[in-house]
């Protein structure tokens, strides 16, 4: 029977509870934002004692699905201020699915001023007061408690920008290669800090198979997912391939690579740091071009990235990673992002909200456009170390604009605004205005239909249907991210009718349910409405569902398109 | 009519990255792809100067024509 773990950082105790029933048929975000809606004061201060960090793995996690192994982290959060699910990959998920962990909940403020781990096992969870590691980078974290325990110790930890509890601290969880997959969005390291807790390890041992109501049905249900996911020419060949950061090209093509700061929507030296050079790159140096974030994924879509000696750099190199110290920085060598990208993952922040922190930090004139050098001694040096400075920056995007008096900051709900320009791709922009979550692209990919004929096309460049679009998107997706499956299965499911029902007959069959297609998006609602319920408590309202002012006034070549949906056509969003 | 054919992932393998081209008055998108041997069923994505285009869009004098296969990321 699957557990709840709760951990009180209070009085330093924990306990096993058994699910409540109105959690029982939840997972993934659907629980972590349901108990942080039931839990958590929405006025409370994300980084103070009635805030709780929520873990979950999705409700198909720990079973052979191919993709199911994303893990839900959720809270407060201390960059928006929103309820906030951040999601990912490695080996944790599908520990705490197979341990019987339902959910893990850490709550309360230790008394005293020092750092502390949690070890869990399938019994329950052990406090232990933590020195030794206290300081130390995620790599360094990782391959400590590897050689305390094994090869096989899970570990989630933050890094020296969550112990600072800045607002763009990430939590790393080890991969299957023992490098590190993030809960990057949302400052959730930062609520890890607060609670005092440099790690958790989980020891797995002993925990037997997820179990299956009917096996049968189950092996024929995954066996057409997985046929849909290869099958699909985005999912099965462009994503192992070239990876995310295929978008660099497409999305310069389109006009919607934003550049310098979101000054223009075109990047001149576009090929220098796109998913086709990248590819070769990685080829020529042996790295790998495919690689999965967690056991069980079939897309592949990561990679590993080696230097010109042929020594590891970074993995897991992401298109928005890639475009925000790119494009957005102007940076034009592949080798400079990367060694950022892997300094990221060691201090722990969230390599979104830093990449387009950094082009505020350049507009302010902290460091030039196209300073690699420059970006990279920052990280280490100032974050890192945790200076004044390294604070500020580690404050995130709206951190650093308020502080240098820069008006181009390109934040929704103080969330730094990913990859794609709203005003030259629209519905993306619906998406980053009315998200719970802040600007967050897999919020709602409308990507996907606007860019890339997915699931129909949409003209990015027009208003029409972009509302709808989005919708319909988030609702799906936030359903997609209580199942503990990846984002991108989404590709496939957008194009291959048997996709879909073939992932609801899995869910099905792991509990002996009868959950119809209809069961799933009022699922997808159900989640909006709570999160949304958890923001207006917070003292959100429909103004901040909005894009900053320069969208709508300053206009993005080469299309010279302007941000131009109405408050109204904006609100109309929650129409459901 | 001079037009500049963009190729990007894997149609670049054994063509091309970028090249100029000069087309008879009139020619499709569609055209340019099948002269270049890339089926309607590889194809995921036309642009025509940065905007979403049919096949059977006709080219003009100056465009800039992108041919991408179906990809995707985020």
């Amino acid at each position: 029977m699957d557990k709840i773990f709760r951990v009180n950082m209070t009085d330093l105790t924990s306990s096993v509870e058994e699910v409540p029933a109105n959690w029982a048929g939840l997972g993934g975000r659907a629980l972590t934002s349901t108990i942080v809606a039931e839990e958590v004061v929405p006025t409370c201060h994300p980084l103070g004692p009635n805030n709780k960090l929520v873990f979950a793995p999705g409700l198909l996690s720990g079973t052979p699905a191919a993709n199911s192994g994303r893990m839900s982290c959720g809270a407060k959060s201390p960059l928006t201020g929103t309820i906030k699910e951040s999601n990912a990959g490695g080996t944790s998920a599908q520990q705490f699915a197979k341990m019987g962990i339902k959910a893990l909940i850490i709550e309360g403020l230790p008394k005293e001023d020092k750092f502390y781990s949690l070890h869990l096992t399938k019994d329950g969870v052990t406090i232990a007061e933590e020195s030794e590691l206290i300081g130390q980078g995620n790599f360094a974290v990782i391959e400590a408690l590897e050689s305390k325990f094994d090869k096989k110790i899970g570990v989630m930890t933050i890094g020296p920008a969550g112990e600072a509890k800045m607002a763009s601290a990430n939590i790393s969880v080890k991969d299957p290669d023992s490098k590190i997959r993030s809960h990057g969005r949302g400052g959730m390291g930062a609520v890890m800090g607060s609670k005092k807790i440099k790690y958790i390890t989980i020891d797995s041992t002993g925990a037997g198979a997820v179990t299956i109501a009917d096996p049968d049905k189950f092996k024929t249900a995954a066996r057409v997912f997985a046929k849909a996911l290869l099958d699909h020419p985005v999912a099965g060949e462009g994503l192992p391939t070239y990876g995310t950061n295929v978008l660099v090209n497409i999305l310069n093509e389109a006009g919607g690579l934003p550049t310098r700061n979101f000054t223009y929507g075109q990047f001149e030296a576009h090929d220098n740091i796109s998913g086709e050079t990248m590819h070769d790159t990685i080829v020529e140096r042996g790295g790998k071009t495919k690689h999965g974030c967690h056991a069980g994924c079939i897309i592949q879509c990561s990679q590993v990235y080696n230097d010109k000696d042929g020594k590891y750099v970074t993995s897991g190199f992401e298109y928005e990673t890639i475009w925000g110290l790119g494009a957005n920085c102007c940076i034009e060598t592949l080798d400079d992002i990367a060694e950022a990208d892997n300094i990221m993952d060691d201090i722990g922040v969230d390599s979104i909200e830093t990449a387009v922190m950094f082009g505020v930090a350049m507009e302010a004139g902290i460091l030039p456009f196209g300073d690699g050098k420059g970006v990279i001694r920052l990280l280490k040096e100032e974050i890192g170390n945790v200076t004044p400075l390294g604070r500020i920056l580690g404050g995130g995007a709206g951190h650093v604009g308020r502080t240098y008096g820069v008006t181009r900051v390109p934040v929704v709900k103080n969330q730094g605004i990913p990859a794609y320009d709203p005003r030259s791709v629209k519905g993306i922009g619906i998406t980053y205005a009315t998200s719970t979550m802040g600007a967050d692209h897999t919020a709602g990919y409308t990507i996907a239909t606007n860019i890339l004929n997915v699931g129909g096309f949409v003209d990015p460049l027009k208003k029409d249907g972009q509302v709808e679009l989005s919708r319909n998107l988030q609702i799906a997706t936030a359903a997609v991210d209580s199942t503990g499956m990846c984002i991108f299965i989404a590709f496939p499911a957008l194009d291959i009718p048997e996709c879909l029902p073939a992932l609801i007959d899995m869910i099905n069959a792991r509990f002996g349910i009868a959950l119809t297609g209809d069961d799933v998006t009022e699922l997808g609602k159900t989640i909006l409405k709570t999160e949304r319920g958890f923001n207006i408590e917070a003292g959100f309202t429909n103004k901040d569902d909005r894009l900053p002012e320069f969208f709508n006034t300053d206009p993005v070549a080469p299309h010279n398109a302007v941000w131009d949906f109405s408050d109204d056509e904006i609100d109309a969003f929650w129409n459901f | 009519m001079k037009i500049t054919v963009k190729l990007f992932a894997n149609f670049r393998q054994e063509r091309f990255k970028v090249q100029e081209f000069d087309l008879t008055d009139g020619t499709t998108c569609g055209a340019v792809a099948a002269q270049l041997k890339i089926t309607e069923e590889e194809l995921g994505v036309i642009m025509v100067n940065g905007r979403h285009a049919a096949l059977t869009q006709r080219l003009q004098e100056g465009d800039s024509l992108s041919l991408l296969p179906l990809v995707g990321g985020g």
